[in-house]
């Protein structure tokens, strides 16, 4: 809560100062990284948005930071390394692939292969049961 | 004194609840018929009972009164009459009443339509809805009471939340909350079922039409959400996994493949447990939503006031209701173990694979969504997951769901030869690849293998939907020979493909940029020239704000003029954007004001977002499919056909 | 197996709802900084009063200090100024942080409200505050002897959160306030 009062007051007195921040970018397919970048990395003072998506300073700085260093040629890894060694992993809207999230990134692959076991399981014993030539009711 | 009136109807409603509840279970177990006969006079009391609380809380909105601390915290003197009605459910109380407000019309349904239904099962389903009602009249009554008074009454009120003064308000809500509320309706026939120990062809064709009904609300709530989602909040997304968004869509899923599951049910008899538990899980689910939003557990945008004791009742729900199901099913389950033979291919594996992928992907959501929660839980670190994560997984489940269901449409039951599959589908499957391949080269210039896999699938599946109509119309046959079930189903899918296609598009091809503009500026962008005219002040019922002038120019020529508004309303004082959309099915160029840079200079953010409409047209006309599906004469007869009747010969044919 | 597969979604519900229990009573959005038990980030900025004077990294190493992010546009810093001062006075020495601020009003604010701070590094740009993971204010980072940071607080300091958040810390560095400087005592 008083994240949000404090919040709140930025935006009050920011509004002239920081506005959102334009980036000046010409080159569309910059533009285009940028767009996607910003778009995975959280907004760590709202409910749930990207920095894309936020109108607070806070993400306006982060937007800044983001700008430069693709401009100066990093790449998207080192740009959401940068933000994690500061900020923690739960910056990212992307979790990088480490131990804490091997089951987050494995668990989808695990249920689908349990899921065709199962529908083997299933088909193997229905084929094997009788098939009547009729039995609408 | 009127607003206590109101309190007073949802406790009577309680007590008609627990009646409602007790009597006709107890009725059916030990076969009283006149226990049993008390459902539907009780589902009818309750209705009239929630209708007139909702009625004395919409009184209390227009009427202005402040002293009502629901009214207070969501309404103002200055707010717009229509808006003062939508403000019911737009806080955590009033969403409350209004979900059982849903609750009450769908027994009441279900009681109106019991009519030709044995009496031990319609006592049962409205048993299992009267518990159901029971738990959240209670929950509603003991911690989020909308009639509490709030003394002294203030002068006026905090005013409605401004992104929710705005006819998506009117229109979503209502769509969505029917959809998840009425996942109750197949888990009361489900639990009805477990209860009696048999389910056969006929419990399938009663609770298939229910269930269908419920999930068209779903289908449409969902996509209003969407669609207002992209137009008001300002930045042109249309879906972002949010926690509640996902608790949505989780139950959409499940009541996808109840449907399908059910669809194998009413014709063969089999896949009974399957069926059972999904309908569990698809209302455990929608339950799971309001935990979700209600409980602070997860941080979402959409979450009304967070409150752990309000979360821990829901919970204490969720385990009484899901869990008392879960048993039941784990008890009983085994009762409905039915025979029935059907080779790979055939349209009952089909169906099979279908439910496994859907409930696969609900799961992979599921633990997308709640995974930081179990490191946290777990003090393994603090993680987010967002839309790289959902998008990946849910489109590599989904392809595959798409390429079967092509196919899967064309299955005959039982078994079908491959060769006949290959002979139908051979051309579709060209015309899908040669289309979804050269479209995107064609129309934009550039591929990536996704994008092209993605579009290939929509169009397959489009293809796929048309063959049957379209062969029997060059057949000529007397019109075109399917019935309405038929028809609803080809639709349905064609509905799918639509969105795939949308989808895919919109999000392989959308462009994003943010500028700073001055009055007079010009520049491109996409193909298209945009000139900024400049802003000026305009003044609307309950707020004030900056409408900027935008023109859109394609080709020289002038496309259209775009007029987005930055407003400040005028007690809730957030500033709030309205964008300036130029809609058309195979493009919208949506322009938004950003803040204002001084001199006359504004952020403006352009979107050009290709194929879009594709997405809502989908699931607009997956929504109608469902209407005609449901509404096929064989559940029409059998709502007029006599309780104990033989099912005529005529309704055996079925798609 | 076939019998308690049909047992496998209850025992699925009971362990969610297990999470689910134990996570009502968490904070969703509480943010643990990465950079505890690491070095703190290195810097070097004018101070606030003096352009020409430099206030760096490496004027906190030898000593347990606080690093408290401010600006006169937070609101919320004015809450919590009242209790650095009797920080100040207790011995810990606090170093300012002052981000993205208009150097007169900075000074204007410390001259008013009085200055709890060995010294405030101005930091107009903000650069070094995202090395600090910092993304608004204020925020408060206790350092230890060795120039690790220790603990991270969010929002303004009251004396609850010194009691129970930062006293046992310090203790564990060096016994008892005020606490004496690497090499002495």
């Amino acid at each position: 809560m008083p994240r949000l009062v404090c919040l709140l007051g930025l935006l009050y007195v920011a509004a002239a100062a920081h506005a959102e921040t334009v980036p000046t970018i010409d080159d569309p397919e910059l533009n285009a990284r940028y767009q996607a970048l910003i778009r995975e990395v959280r907004c760590l003072v709202c409910e749930n948005r990207s920095i894309a998506e936020s109108p607070t300073d806070a993400a306006q700085e982060l937007k800044r930071v983001i700008l430069d260093m693709i401009v100066a040629g990093k790449t998207d890894a080192e740009v959401a390394e940068f933000l994690a060694a500061r900020y923690g992993d739960s910056i990212l809207y992307r979790p990088p692939v480490q131990p804490n999230t091997w089951a987050l990134w494995g668990g989808p692959g695990a249920l689908l292969l349990l899921g065709a076991y199962v529908f083997a399981r299933i088909v193997r014993a229905r084929a094997r049961q009788p098939i009547e030539e009729d039995d609408i009711e | 004194m009127i607003p206590e009136l109101g309190q007073f109807a949802l406790v009577l409603a309680l007590t008609l609840s627990l009646i409602q509840a007790a009597l006709p279970l107890a009725g059916a177990h030990y076969g009283r018929s006149d226990w049993m006969a008390l459902a539907r006079p009780a589902a009818a009391g309750q209705f009239v009972l929630v209708t007139f609380a909702f009625a004395i809380l919409a009184y209390a909105f227009f009427t202005d009164d402040f002293s009502v601390r629901f009214v207070a915290a969501n309404s103002h003197s200055q707010l717009p009459v229509a808006y003062k009605f939508t403000a019911v459910w737009g806080g955590h109380e009033g969403s409350m009443l209004f979900w059982l407000l849903m609750l009450a019309l769908w027994t009441f349904a279900v009681a109106w339509g019991s009519a030709s239904q044995p009496l031990e099962l319609s006592s049962r389903v409205l048993g299992v809805l009267g518990i159901v009602s029971a738990g959240i009249l209670s929950f509603t009554l003991f911690t989020s009471n909308p009639f509490d008074r709030l003394q002294p009454a203030p002068f006026d009120g905090n005013d409605l939340n401004p992104l929710l003064q705005d006819p998506g308000m009117l229109m979503h809500p209502p769509t969505l909350y029917p959809g998840y509320v009425g996942m109750s309706v197949p888990f009361a026939f489900a639990v009805a079922a477990l209860l009696s120990g048999r389910m056969d062809k006929e419990w399938a064709r009663w609770t298939r039409p229910w269930t269908v009904a419920a999930w068209i609300f779903l289908t449409i709530g969902i996509t209003l959400g969407s669609w207002w989602a992209y137009y008001e909040l300002g930045w042109g997304g249309w879906w972002f996994w949010d926690a509640v968004e996902n608790a949505s869509f989780m139950p959409w899923l499940m009541a996808t493949a109840l449907i399908h599951s059910l669809a194998v049910t009413e014709r063969r008899g089999i896949f009974k447990s399957w069926t059972v538990l999904l309908a569990i899980s698809a209302f455990s689910l929608s339950l799971l939503g309001t935990f979700l939003t209600r409980s602070g557990v997860l941080i979402s945008v959409h979450a009304f006031a967070s409150d752990p004791a309000r979360g821990a009742f829901i919970l204490m729900l969720i385990a009484l209701f899901s869990g008392g199901a879960f048993v039941l099913y784990a008890w009983r389950a085994r009762l409905m173990v039915a025979e029935g033979g059907f080779k790979l291919l055939s349209r009952e594996a089909f169906l099979l694979s279908n439910n496994i992928l859907l409930v696969v992907a609900t799961g992979a959501i599921l633990l997308g969504t709640l995974y930081p929660l179990f490191l946290r839980n777990l003090d393994l670190g603090e993680i987010s997951v967002g839309r790289p994560y959902f998008d990946f997984v849910f489109s590599m489940l989904m392809l595959p769901l798409a390429w079967l269901l092509g196919v899967g449409m064309h299955a005959a039951w039982k078994k079908v030869p491959a060769e006949a599959l290959r002979r139908r589908l051979m051309w579709p499957a060209a015309i899908a690849v040669a289309f979804g391949v050269t479209l995107p080269w064609l129309l934009f210039g550039r591929a990536s293998v996704l994008t092209m896999v993605g579009v290939v699938t929509g169009f397959w599946v489009v293809a796929s939907a048309l063959l049957d109509p379209l062969a029997r119309l060059k057949r000529g046959a007397k019109g075109v020979g399917l019935t309405r079930g038929h028809w609803g189903m080809l639709l349905a899918h064609l509905g799918v493909g639509f969105f795939i296609v949308g989808a895919t598009v919109t999000t392989a091809y959308n462009v994003e940029t943010d500028r700073a503009v001055s009055p007079g500026d010009r520049w491109e962008t996409a193909g298209f020239e945009i000139v900024f005219r400049g802003t000026r002040p305009v003044e609307g019922p309950n707020y004030v704000a900056d409408e900027g002038e935008f023109e859109l120019y394609r080709g020289g020529e002038l496309l259209t003029v775009l007029h987005p508004q930055r407003r400040q309303y005028r007690v809730q004082t957030a500033p709030m954007t309205e964008a300036g959309i130029h809609a058309s099915m195979h493009r919208d160029i949506f322009v938004a004001l950003g803040d204002p840079l001084g001199g006359g200079a504004w952020a403006v953010r352009v979107r050009v977002k290709p194929f879009i409409r594709f997405v809502w047209l989908g699931t607009f006309v997956m929504a109608f499919g469902g209407l005609l599906a449901a509404t096929d004469r064989r559940y029409r007869q059998r709502a007029k056909a006599p309780a104990a009747g033989l099912v005529p010969a005529a309704s055996a044919r079925e798609a | 197996m076939t019998m308690w597969r049909y047992f496998i979604p209850v025992a699925l519900l009971f362990v969610l709802a297990g999470f689910f229990w134990r996570g009502l009573y968490m904070d969703p959005g509480a943010i643990t900084s990465p950079l505890i038990g690491k070095p703190a980030p290195a810097f070097s900025l004018p101070s606030v009063r003096d352009p020409g004077v430099l206030v760096s990294s490496e004027d906190l190493a030898g000593e347990v200090a606080l690093v408290n992010v401010w600006g006169t546009w937070c609101v919320e810093c004015r809450h919590e100024h009242a209790f650095l001062l009797e920080i100040e006075k207790s011995g810990v020495p606090i170093y300012g942080l002052n981000v993205r601020d208009d150097r007169a009003s900075a000074v204007d604010w410390l001259e008013r409200l009085g200055d709890p701070y060995v010294d405030s590094a101005f930091d107009e740009d903000g650069k070094v505050a995202i090395d600090w993971g910092v993304y608004g204010a204020p925020e408060t980072f206790l350092i230890g002897r060795d120039g690790t940071i220790l603990h991270k607080h969010i929002s303004p300091l009251t004396p609850t959160v010194w009691r129970e958040d930062f006293l046992p810390l310090i203790e564990k560095e060096c016994g008892a306030l005020p606490c004496p400087r690497a090499g002495e005592g």
